[in-house]
């Protein structure tokens, strides 16, 4: 070896070796990065080029139009409008984005906040991505800018759709109002479908209250989408396919438009509640809470100033008070009394007790609020008369327990099961739940409060319309504010019969009749003349202060004298007509007990213009149904 | 002596000769993987010979002549420019590395007109013809004696530590492992070779792991390795193993590489082209480009097997294995096997001085051929 390398051609032979070792090496190397390629390339293949897909193909969503709500008759109640917005792309525009925004305030309104929020924007995105300076302009601003357009590049028209409520605070609680989707929505599964990809399309607006939040999955529809693809700065290159999505299916409430704007027209300045039904079917013909607010400006978006403003006004604009207000249905209350007497064998139609003016019980007072009394009172006459005294002694002779089983049967204490959410159940006593919560067995002064509507008996206006339908109707009738959805109508049970004997059932009935057109009953300056649509009805009162002792003495202070809010509920429930009765009414206004009775006025006046409007007569404008199966 | 007339006429050959002496079998191969090249640039830009294609076949032309003109020059000269050529490139390299840590500047190159002038590219030639012209000058196993092995490594190692600290880390890799192969080719003895193996494999993890602070580590990691972050370097990696993998057995199809098209590919022109090659040609049409490059080498190889003197063998070999040393650690960092290091693809990626550089480099293996009869004296010729 030694020898040989000391040849001068035996550096040859060493080159010529060990080039064959570095070829080697080489090809090793050659092997290595075809292996690599054949893993990468033929074995990951489909791998990579999903990922490549995935880099390159964005999926844009579209939302899809939102279903209307539309009331009996085909009245639009909830639809979608043009939303006239203003796009600025920030890199088409000319001298940045600032100049743009100051040539854009010469054309429309910007405010500082908006500026701010664009200018900051404009930061943070790519500037391709288009901003948006104004939503909702009128159509002049729309018109104006269009005009002004070549002088602005950059600035892009564009119209949407946004959610528009005609009626605004007339329906704000029935329809609720739509908004965008919150953090909490994507955590509440069961409610909001949060599964949906609709949630996920930028600026989409959900159902928060109401009809549009029950409903939201059905009025939504499905959303379509833009298969787009994009470089890697985001910037989309092409459209590849579209699917435009499924616009929402519409809503058809019972509602009849024009008797919901009489009544709203008639209790808007108050902090009232009403509701009208159909007592054959349950339909709900007016829902009306009040005062109400503009859903509009939630789907726009409140300003503090606007928030502020709902949340401290004594009238609480944002509380449903037709099914979320419960009240002491007070007189009203009396029919529950005597249904439960006479269904129990306490009483009979005729039979008499006297009223003096006071029913002493222990060392106890119970007063009428007749300072004197009614003298000696039957059914008929104490219901007309809304006398205390009889019905102290009616629910005396009854017991608490018969008064509580034939609340529930005429649909109170329990929730009426009306298709918007936050619907309050209303309570009804009983023993039982007095031991558990005061730790004090019942005291039968309580039943007698109880027996004229006060104490722990709290209603809600809708459930008092549904008393009144049940006691016209002798069915156990539920109301319902949706025929259907889009062309598939909702199914609902046949109401069952009350199980109160006709006799009972008329013997009430006369009484209610006798309050308002007899004269002398409490509601009788305020009937309907006409006696083809005369109405049957029971005035009540709920306290909502103590009066005391000598007060009783001296004088119990009226209602006028008082502050508002120290002033008594006034409460109404009645049917019409009476001899076939198709329409149950009921009314309640906060503080409002005054002298003339403008809940008996309302309720007057709403059945009246139900009966010769004849809604439940017209023919609706529900669409041609496919299935009507009942669940 | 039989060569004694071909050497003293050497002068007298005509120019029409020498060009019927070059290979032209490899200059049409290196020709045609310009060309794959070229549409690569043009597909890169999107279906346009702007801003990258139209430019790199001026470039490529250019190289081309210059590869003639380095073929027909004597081997003799070339060894006579040996030492200069490397003096010159060390003062550059030197002079920039200087510059650039005075003005605080990361500048690592000369303007030169329109071409900007690497010096550390230079120095990949430039060691080349010293170390072969050293190690020519060496007896049979005279390179195993250390004073005689002492003066190649610090050829080596002066210009790889200097292109170590711009910092370019790949660069200076092609540089040691080139010149460690040439010693290797040489005949440096199997002691010598497992001694520093040996040594290397001792003080390395030693070193790590007694010797160096922690923070020092992380210097060392971030050194090795700049851009280890997961938005850099590894973002990088990512899209081009997408790139590759995506290609599939037949690729995308020419123009169609979504990857690049839409800049998916990061420095998609230069450092990863291949991976445009790989999305749009497929796993057949990269193995094919390799395939090239694979016969391209076994030209180099072949060349240096024939020439009869050992400064053209290890001239020869030492330009064929830079080109490999190229491809090779350019493809495994866009195959995400080695971490990323700023080694372009030789012939394919768009960059000047490298595209000349290594058509200098083929000049110089063509002269190894056309002179492959010529027999060079042990010492210094009188051609210079």
């Amino acid at each position: 070896m030694a020898l040989i390398e000391k040849k001068p051609k035996s550096r040859h032979a060493t080159f010529t070796r060990r080039s064959l070792v570095v070829s080697g090496g080489m090809t090793a190397v050659f092997g290595v990065l075809a292996g690599r390629l054949y893993q990468l390339q033929i074995e990951n293949g489909d791998l990579y080029l999903n990922r490549a897909e995935d880099n390159r193909i964005n999926q844009r969503l579209l939302a899809p139009m939102r279903g209307r709500i539309v009331d009996r008759f085909g009245v639009a109640l909830a639809s979608n409008r043009r939303n006239y917005r203003v796009l600025l792309v920030p890199e088409q525009t000319r001298g940045g984005v600032v100049q743009t925004m100051d040539a854009l305030a010469k054309v429309i309104p910007i405010n500082e906040r908006i500026r701010a929020k664009v200018l900051k924007d404009a930061l943070v995105n790519k500037p391709f991505v288009p901003l948006i300076v104004a939503e909702n302009l009128g159509w002049d601003d729309f018109a104006r800018l269009n005009l002004d357009l070549p002088y602005l590049p950059g600035v892009l028209p564009d119209v949407g759709d946004t959610r528009d409520y005609p009626y605004t605070e007339e329906f704000s609680h029935v329809l609720g109002y739509v908004a965008p989707v919150a953090a909490e929505d994507k955590s509440a599964p069961q409610e909001v479908a949060s599964d949906d990809p609709i949630l996920e399309v930028p600026g989409v607006r959900i159902g928060k209250r109401g009809i549009e939040k029950t409903y939201d999955t059905a009025i939504r529809g499905r959303a379509g989408a833009s298969r787009v693809e994009v470089n890697a700065y985001g910037r989309v290159i092409r459209e590849l396919g579209r699917d435009e999505g499924t616009p929402g299916r519409d809503v058809y409430l019972t509602i009849d438009r024009e008797l919901q704007n009489l009544i709203f027209e008639r209790l808007k300045n108050e902090s009232a509640a009403a509701a009208v039904m159909d007592i054959e079917n349950g339909d709900v013909l007016a829902l009306v809470s009040t005062p109400g607010f503009d859903a509009n400006a939630f789907n726009v978006g409140l300003t503090p100033e606007q928030w502020n403003d709902l949340t401290t006004d004594d009238h609480k604009p944002l509380i449903n008070k037709a099914l979320s207000g419960a009240y002491p249905p007070g007189s009203t209350f009396k029919t529950v009394t005597a249904l439960a007497a006479l269904d129990q064998g306490a009483i009979t139609p005729e039979t008499m007790f006297n009223c003096s003016g006071i029913v002493r019980l222990g060392t106890h007072d119970f007063h009428c609020w007749r300072k004197g009394g009614h003298g000696a009172m039957n059914l008929r006459l104490g219901l007309k008369n809304s006398c205390d005294c009889y019905f102290y002694q009616v629910a005396m002779k009854l017991g608490i327990d018969g008064l509580q089983a034939a609340a529930h049967r005429l649909g109170l204490g329990q929730p009426t099961g009306i298709e918007i959410p936050g619907e309050r159940g209303g309570f009804i006593p009983d023993r039982f739940w007095k031991q558990a919560t005061f730790k004090e067995p019942w005291q039968q002064g309580e039943t007698l409060v109880a027996g004229i509507g006060q104490g722990y008996i709290l209603a809600t206006p809708l459930q008092l319309c549904v008393l009144a339908a049940r006691i016209a109707s002798g069915t156990q009738v539920s109301p319902r504010l949706v025929h259907s959805l889009g062309t598939q109508k909702l199914g609902r049970p046949a109401a069952e019969g009350i199980g109160f004997s006709a006799a009972a059932l008329a013997a009430v009935r006369q009484g209610m009749n006798a309050a308002t057109n007899e004269p002398g009953g409490t509601g009788y300056p305020w009937r309907i003349n006409d006696s083809k649509f005369a109405m049957a009805g029971k005035t009540g009162t709920a306290q909502v202060r103590v009066i005391t002792r000598e007060e009783h003495i001296t004088g119990v202070r009226t209602n006028e004298s008082l502050p508002w809010s120290l002033r008594d509920h006034a409460l109404f429930i009645a049917y019409a007509p009476v001899d076939k009765p198709r329409y149950a009414c009921a009314v309640v206004i906060e503080h409002g007990a005054i002298a003339p009775h403008p809940q008996v006025q309302v309720a007057r006046d709403a059945l009246l213009f139900a009966q010769q409007r004849d809604i439940v007569g017209r023919p609706p404008s529900y669409p041609v149904t496919s299935a009507s199966a009942a669940p | 002596m039989s060569v004694r007339p071909y050497y003293a006429s050497q002068g007298a050959v005509p120019l029409s000769h020498k060009l019927s002496e070059v290979k032209w079998s490899l200059a049409i191969l290196i020709a045609l993987i310009a060309c794959v090249g070229f549409a690569v640039l043009y597909s890169a830009a999107g279906g346009s010979l702007e801003p990258w294609a139209q430019r790199q076949i001026i470039r490529f032309m250019i190289g081309f002549f210059i590869l003639l003109a380095v073929a027909c020059v004597d081997l003799r000269v070339w060894m006579g420019l040996a030492y200069p050529a490397y003096a010159c490139s060390l003062l550059l390299l030197v002079a920039v590395e200087v510059a650039g840590r005075v003005g605080l500047g990361a500048q690592r190159w000369i303007e030169l007109g329109p071409l900007q002038l690497q010096p550390s590219e230079l120095m990949k030639i430039a060691l080349v013809l010293a170390l072969s012209r050293y190690l020519h000058g060496l007896g049979p196993g005279e390179v195993s004696r250390p004073l005689k092995l002492l003066p190649p490594l610090i050829m080596i190692a002066v210009p790889a530590v200097f292109v170590l600290m711009q910092p370019n880390l790949g660069t200076a890799t092609l540089l040691a492992v080139g010149g460690a192969l040439l010693l290797f080719l040489a005949g440096l003895s199997w002691h010598w070779i497992a001694a520093t193996g040996a040594t290397i494999a001792i003080a390395v993890p030693t070193a790590w792991q007694f010797l160096l602070h922690d923070y020092q580590k992380q210097r060392v990691l971030t050194f090795l390795n700049p851009d280890s972050d997961a938005l850099g370097a590894g973002w990088n990696i990512t899209q081009a193993k997408i790139a590759l993998g995506s290609g599939g057995l037949l690729g995308k199809g020419f123009l169609m590489g979504t990857q690049s098209r839409l800049n998916f590919l990061p420095e998609k022109e230069t450092d990863f082209v291949l991976p445009i090659i790989g999305e749009e040609f497929g796993f057949i049409g990269t193995m094919v480009l390799l395939g090239m490059f694979a016969a391209v080498i076994w030209y180099g190889i072949q060349i240096a097997m024939t020439a009869r003197s050992q400064f053209g063998r290890l001239l020869a070999m030492g330009v064929t294995l830079n080109f490999f040393l190229y491809i090779m650690i350019n493809a495994l960092m866009v195959m995400g096997l080695i971490p990323v290091v700023g080694i372009p693809m030789p012939l394919i990626s768009y960059g000047g001085t490298a595209m000349m550089t290594v058509m200098f480099g083929f000049g110089l293996l063509m002269s190894v051929h056309v002179h492959r009869h010529v027999n060079v004296p042990r010492h210094s010729s009188g051609m210079i």
